[in-house]
């Protein structure tokens, strides 16, 4: 039994800081991503992403802290997109010609730091778009843990008026329900989280873990609680097959393997027959 | 950037002198060519894309070309064939899993994005040898672009645009109103399905020279700049194409002047037409609240 545990993942500093980070993230990341994919607002979640490859890089170019730049970016296009849309819902056109311009910005700040800056670290910008979690230091999973712990209170705290506003806008508005701040608060709470995501897998790949965990929780159950709980359950679990799995086959990057993980629960759920299918779809979607 | 290393090139305000240099590599030139066929052929398509509101499931096939290069360097075949068989393989999926409601809708076309992208990064990972590393595939090159490789996009474009010609009536009017089309006996759902390819071909060919995030700027950008300036179908999609070819143009002679990617050139040109034309639009919209000026409107405005 000892040898069995000397010889487990579980006795490898990186492997409990990957744990530990990953944890924290996948719990915020399901909670988060149930919202976003209830309000189908997962194509503002993917610009988000793409926004966090830019800020970091922008960061790098300048000689910051990559992750200064991830949030202060994620977050400033969050609100950006808040404000530019009706009850902070932007239109799909104008996320997608912002963050294409964005993307391209990222490409430029790529160029910027891997031409000025001594390139010390010329793989910044692969890591930053496809995740290093089994590099990830003591001190930074313990910032990561407590950020996510910090998006998953929050998210709880608002979670009933949220789920009011979003599924219905109007009675949830007539009731004194400040929808438009909720939706633009909703928004910060995405961006900061996707900032957070980015460390464990990747700008690329962080859409995954909002989308898939929710989106199988939503196939499963009707009733918003039980969908929220087992979205973060279901990231949760996703993440640890993952990086055990990572662990196992040193060839698989981890971000593959707990993607491969998010996406196999995703299908599985559309195995289940469901009994009563649901046509409700959002009238004014 | 290798350019930095061949001629360091300097803008000297002589137009026909600096274009002539420019053109006298002929890497340039095709890379011109390349760039009006995949501009146009991309804002063409993209045009639909905007009207039918599908922006995210067209960002979606064109990250998927990244695993497709990838994959198939990998598996030692040309990376074209990557590019269009997971383009079009992606657009089927997104087209099969239509009409699940808008929520499923999204959640699985970011799962697939994040799906095949993570897949890229493990051919990537396996491979480790001569693949310019993913920064390439993501953002795209316009050094080194063959006279064959112009000859193949011209042929891929010229069939993307004449299918698109053949069924833009019928698309055009199952776009703006589905219902009513699919009353007069319009085939919807085909239409969709065969639209998504299209988009998938137009992405993979897009994507060889833009890299793969940066096509999708092509497709969406021009055409909201477009749409914005005019609601006239016929026109709006001129000048989405026009908007396309000048922003790739203007790109690709500033790439060549300056040592930073052509994606980022190609990209801030489409976004700062979009922002001047939302920006005189708003403007426009302002002056004719104005400009009537019955004075009792203005009081309750």
């Amino acid at each position: 039994m000892t040898s069995l545990l000397a010889a487990s993942p579980l006795a490898q500093p990186f492997f409990l800081h990957a744990l530990l980070a990953g944890t924290a993230i996948a719990a915020a990341s399901g909670l988060v991503g149930y919202f976003l994919v209830l309000r189908a607002q997962v194509f503002t979640g993917d610009a988000l992403s793409h926004v966090a490859f830019t800020g970091a890089m922008a960061a790098l170019a300048f000689g910051y802290d990559l992750r200064l730049g991830l949030f202060a970016a994620t977050v400033a296009i969050a609100l950006l997109f808040g404000t530019l849309g009706r009850a902070a819902r932007p239109d799909d056109v104008v996320i997608g010609s912002v963050f294409s311009w964005l993307l391209g910005l990222g490409a430029f700040f790529t160029t910027l730091y891997t031409t000025s800056r001594s390139t010390t670290n010329g793989n910044a910008g692969v890591s930053v778009l496809f995740g290093s979690i089994f590099g990830i230091s003591a001190s930074s999973a313990v910032v990561a843990a407590l950020v996510a712990a910090g998006i998953c209170l929050t998210v709880l705290l608002i979670a009933r008026p949220l789920l009011f506003a979003t599924l219905d806008e109007a009675v949830a508005a007539a009731r004194g329900v400040p929808v438009r701040l909720l939706g633009l608060g909703f928004l910060t709470i995405a961006g900061v989280s996707a900032a957070e995501a980015t460390q464990a897998v990747g700008s690329l790949l962080l859409l995954g873990l909002l989308a898939a965990p929710a989106g199988a929780a939503i196939r499963l159950t009707d009733r918003p609680y039980r969908a929220l709980a087992l979205s973060a359950v279901l990231a949760v679990l996703e993440m640890w097959t993952g990086l055990l799995a990572a662990h196992a086959l040193p060839q698989i990057p981890p971000s593959f393997a707990i993607m491969t993980a998010a996406t196999a629960v995703y299908s599985a759920t559309f195995l289940i027959r469901r009994p009563v299918t649901r046509t409700a779809a959002p009238a004014g979607a | 950037m290798l350019l930095a290393d061949a001629a360091a090139p300097a803008w000297s305000w002589n137009l026909i002198a600096d274009f002539q240099q420019m053109w006298s590599f002929p890497f340039m030139v095709n890379a011109f060519r390349a760039g009006a066929i995949t501009a146009v052929v991309s804002a063409v398509v993209g045009w639909f894309v905007v009207l039918r509101r599908q922006t995210f499931a067209a960002h979606t096939v064109s990250t998927v070309a990244f695993p497709g290069a990838a994959g198939a360097v990998l598996l030692g075949v040309s990376a074209v064939y990557g590019y269009f068989a997971l383009c079009v393989a992606a657009a089927l999926v997104i087209a099969a899993l239509r009409g699940s409601g808008d929520r499923e809708e999204s959640a699985l076309t970011g799962t697939v994005q994040a799906f095949l992208l993570a897949a890229g990064f493990l051919f990537i990972a396996l491979y480790k040898g001569l693949l310019e590393g993913p920064q390439t595939i993501l953002f795209g090159t316009f050094l080194g672009i063959t006279s064959t490789q112009v000859t193949v996009l011209a042929g891929a474009g010229i069939g993307v645009l004449a299918v698109l010609a053949l069924i833009g009536r019928p698309l055009l009017f199952a776009s703006l109103d589905p219902q009513v089309a699919a009353g007069r006996g319009v085939p919807v759902r085909a239409l969709s399905v065969l639209f998504l390819v299209l988009l998938g071909a137009a992405t993979a060919e897009a994507s060889q020279i833009t890299g793969t995030l940066l096509v999708f700027a092509l497709m969406v950008i021009p055409a909201a700049t477009a749409q914005t300036l005019t609601a006239r179908p016929g026109l709006s999609l001129a000048l989405a194409a026009l908007l396309a070819l000048a922003a790739t143009w203007l790109g690709l002679t500033a790439a060549y002047y300056a040592p930073y990617p052509l994606g980022f050139f190609v990209t801030s040109f489409a976004f700062a037409g979009y922002v001047l034309a939302r920006g005189g639009h708003a403007l426009h919209a302002v002056r004719s609240r104005l400009r009537p000026s019955p004075p009792a409107k203005e009081v309750t405005a």
